[in-house]
């Protein structure tokens, strides 16, 4: 009976829209822009799952988000350089580590672009990467716990933009400075003035390298570069495996009112850097080694902590000592460019200038023929720059107003994102005709395509990423959440699907077939590989001691209990460190921690693992701990005390669970 | 019948819906609406090889238990019990369950008695975790329906209203405690 129902229900639903659209078909305003089958090709049923993981940058929020594809439900936030007082990361002693910096504890910055590990070009499903924008970092996410493994400082940087794309076989992730300045031979920053920018001021690019088993990464080398401005970059593909391209802006090398000054010029520049031959040098020795300092901070899944080493040692390379050798071309690209994106194949690079009326297209192979030519229009700070007619595949006309990236379908065409005309238009790649274009609401920064940026594109749909929301959603005050739009890209024409709210201020993102992630997914970790020095892996490990003024806690959590859950003997003046072992063996059976007045957050402790809250008191007397994630049917029951008596006393330290007959549980 | 006949028309809507519209696109995503309105399955279903076993895949696990795991099945309590618990399960071997008078077992399992059964199987599961070292002389359990369960510890051996421990067996939302006779609420 219900069953009949629901499909007559569902039957009228489908139809409804149809009928109200057809005949003319012909969508006339943003109410009728989406057509009658949209819900059912983002509908995901219940308890069904989504055909892509969507890994979705958080911007100013210093995190990643995960989202399924087609319905843009969020499926987890993952802390990467900030804080996460909902589950600990930054606040536990164990990830503390993790936002070391040569700074000292930067905990948030700005992650703007994600790279997904491939091998071959195409995804592998191992790692996901992500760029700190600010104080330049690069972090390692792995997908099989969607935690943050490693990250690592980039020294010689400032505004680590141009990253963390990576080459074919993830050999390298790229870190290229948005600002160039003054940098030293000993690692410090020199006093000089702001107005000595074209005298004093230098860029880099760094070569991460990365592991390819466990996926370390370390700074492999820095390419010493002129002043500009690197904003965006992806690694050649197939025959241009061997090349990296950079977009440059700011090659007018202005200090001051960019808005102004870095618009001057009617071409900047695309960088096109033999990285395999710069590999080759290095390998030889031809580096120089510079004094730096930078954090490499690397999470072990065995210990469950994080350890911070300050590294002081990069080595450098400068392309113009090694002009025989072809390391760094310039290739011409009008008006400011940001995005510089590969096609599948690797044949064309394709720059979108800011401020351009046209998108170059360049091709690989006439690069390497002018370069072999060298076919230079003159040279800039030291390098060649290449003649832009003998680079140059073609120009799409006319296309819209301020291109931004590019991403491909693998069938011969390319999504380009326009920020003023906010819009995405698809235009094909051999002969640069536009063929479609959608509006996007409102202002399109970023677009993605799952496996957009592969040598095998999976296709289906294209994300925009909007900067501007407005009316798109209920409002919420001033501020709101940013805006993001799916579009089928199945047919010849794009077709508006779904909108969905995001966390943070999502830049770039990338999907992927859940096919490639979710069987690695761990459920838990095992409790007897637990190697946590504190760890307590069964309530006859749970103790205190006190070492001075330090005591730590060996506590054990399991439904619906902790044990010791009655500590007497902390004194005014101690530091408690709560160590806390989660002894489920239970798949999403966390138990959370939290101190009464604690200055600190909670802690979240999966199955298996051990987490540290450090509280240090801040009065006398008897103050509750409980269990923060509901975790059974006990779950309000899972709750202890901490007596803390003044410093001077003679309370002895002792401990226990149960202790009183009635509660039904030994005493000790 | 009825369900494949609607479905089958329901498709064929959709289909018609598709030729006629402007676009392209008649498929219909696998992952969209035309599929099953019927009830998911519980957490019982829920696929996992990996995590501890709970109450209700150790008592599967023991040949001893098949009556016990046959009348939990029939009254239904399958998904119940591999919630999170915490459970305590005073679990009755099938000898317990021989013990019964004749037909008592099949009585059980028909389906007009499913309340019946569910009252007595209830009446064998506490919410709490009592470990064996927690069980002291004279305690008394509530239990999850049908009241409260009397605990007798004599020369070091536990009972359960008169039932004897054999054995307890950690599970991964609580633990089970094997005994001899089934309890019958008073």
């Amino acid at each position: 009976m219900k069953f009949q129902h629901l499909t007559i229900l569902a039957a009228v639903f489908i139809l409804g829209p149809v009928l109200l659209t057809s005949p003319g078909c012909k969508p006339k305003n943003i109410g009728s822009a989406v057509e009658g089958d949209a819900a059912g090709k983002t509908y995901v049923a219940p308890g069904k799952y989504d055909e892509f993981y969507n890994i979705v940058s958080g911007g100013f929020n210093g995190q990643i988000s995960v989202y399924g594809i087609p319905s843009g439900r969020m499926l987890r936030i993952i802390p990467v350089f900030s804080q996460f007082a909902e589950n600990g990361w930054g606040y536990s002693e164990e990830t503390k580590p993790m936002l070391n910096t040569s700074h000292g504890f930067v905990p948030w910055d700005d992650s703007h672009h994600i790279a997904l590990s491939t091998t071959k070009g195409e995804h592998d499903g191992r790692w996901a990467f992500v760029n700190g924008n600010n104080t330049p970092r690069i972090a390692r996410i792995s997908l099989s716990t969607f935690r943050t493994e490693e990250i690592i400082e980039i020294p010689n940087s400032s505004g680590n933009h141009s990253s963390p794309f990576l080459t074919e076989n993830s050999e390298y992730a790229i870190a290229g400075t948005r600002f160039s300045y003054p940098m030293d031979n000993d690692g410090a920053n020199p006093d000089v003035s702001i107005n000595s920018y074209k005298e004093n001021f230098k860029g880099t690019v760094s070569f991460i390298g990365i592991n390819p088993e466990s996926g370390r990464m370390n700074v492999a080398f820095q390419l010493i570069l002129p002043g500009v401005n690197f904003d965006l970059s992806r690694a050649g593909k197939g025959k241009s495996r061997d090349w990296f391209f950079f977009s440059c802006y700011n090659t007018e090398q202005a200090n001051t009112l960019l808005e102004v000054n870095a618009s001057q010029k009617d071409k900047d520049f695309i960088m096109a850097v033999n990285w395999k031959k710069c590999e080759e040098l290095v390998k030889a020795g031809k580096g120089q080694k510079q004094k730096v300092r930078y954090a490499h901070n690397v999470y072990d899944d065995k210990v469950h902590s994080a350890t911070s080493t300050i590294e002081t040692e990069v080595i450098v390379l400068d392309p113009k000592q090694f002009i025989d050798q072809g390391l760094v071309y310039f290739m011409p690209c009008p008006k400011s460019p940001h995005g510089c994106d590969t096609d599948p194949t690797g044949s064309y690079i394709v720059g979108s200038g800011k401020l351009a009326a046209v998108i170059p297209v360049f091709s690989f192979d006439k690069i390497q023929k002018a370069i072999a030519d060298k076919n230079y229009e003159g040279m800039y700070d030291g390098l060649p720059v290449l003649k832009y007619d003998a680079v140059l595949h073609g120009e799409v006309k006319r296309p819209g107003l301020g291109p931004l990236h590019t991403e491909f379908d693998g069938k011969g065409f390319a999504y380009t994102s326009f920020f003023v005309s906010s819009e995405i238009v698809k235009w094909n790649i051999e002969t640069l005709e536009v063929v479609d274009r959608v509006p996007t609401y409102y202002s399109i920064g970023h677009l993605s395509i799952p496996g957009g940026p592969t040598a095998k594109p999976h296709g289906k749909y294209v994300i925009a990423y909007n900067k501007i929301t407005k009316d798109r959603y209920l409002p919420t005050g001033p501020e709101l959440t940013q805006s993001a739009q799916m579009y089928d890209i199945s047919g010849d024409k794009m077709k508006l699907l779904l909108d969905f709210p995001t966390v943070g201020e999502p830049h770039y993102a990338e999907a992927i077939p859940a096919s490639l992630v979710s069987p690695k997914s761990v459920k838990m970790f095992k409790i007897e590989e637990n190697q946590h020095p504190y760890a307590a892996k069964g309530e006859k490990e749970a103790k205190v001691v006190r070492e001075g003024k330090k005591v730590h806690v060996y506590m054990t959590s399991i439904r619906s209990h902790f044990a010791p859950d009655n500590i007497e003997g902390v004194k005014m003046g101690d530091e408690v460190y709560f160590h806390v072992t989660n002894l489920e063996q239970d798949w999403d059976v966390p138990h959370g921690f939290a101190v009464k007045g604690s200055n600190n957050a909670e802690i979240l402790i999966m199955p298996g693992e051990t987490c540290t809250l450090k509280w240090v008191p801040d009065r006398v007397g008897v103050i509750p701990v409980y269990c923060t994630d509901f975790c059974s049917a006990l779950h309000q029951e899972m709750q202890g005390y901490v007596r803390v008596s003044p410093a001077g006393s003679n309370v002895p330290l002792k401990w226990s669970t149960g202790e009183t007959p009635e509660a039904g549980l030994p005493s000790k | 019948m009825k369900f494949q006949t609607l479905f089958l028309m329901f498709s064929g809507a959709l289909f018609l819906i598709g030729l006629g519209q402007c676009t392209a696109s008649t498929t219909n995503e696998s992952t969209t609406s035309t599929s099953s309105a019927s009830a998911d399955p519980g957490q019982a279903a829920v696929k996992d090889d990996e995590s501890q076993k709970d109450v209700v895949k150790v008592a599967v696990g023991s040949p001893d238990h098949t009556t016990l795991v046959a009348a939990v099945k029939a009254a239904d309590l399958v998904d119940d019990l591999s919630n999170a618990g915490p459970f305590t399960v005073f679990a009755p071997t099938n000898a317990a369950f021989d013990l019964l008078p004749d037909g008592t077992v099949e009585s059980l399992l028909k389906p007009e008695n499913k309340s019946k059964l569910e009252e007595i199987l209830q009446y064998h599961v506490a919410v709490g975790v009592y470990k064996s070292e927690a069980l002291r002389d004279g305690q008394i359990i509530g239990m999850a329906y049908s009241g409260n369960v009397k605990i007798a510890v004599k020369d070091g051996k536990v009972t359960v209203n008169g039932a004897n421990i054999l054995a307890s067996v950690p599970a991964s939302n609580g633990i089970v405690h094997v005994i001899d006779k089934v309890l019958l609420p008073e």
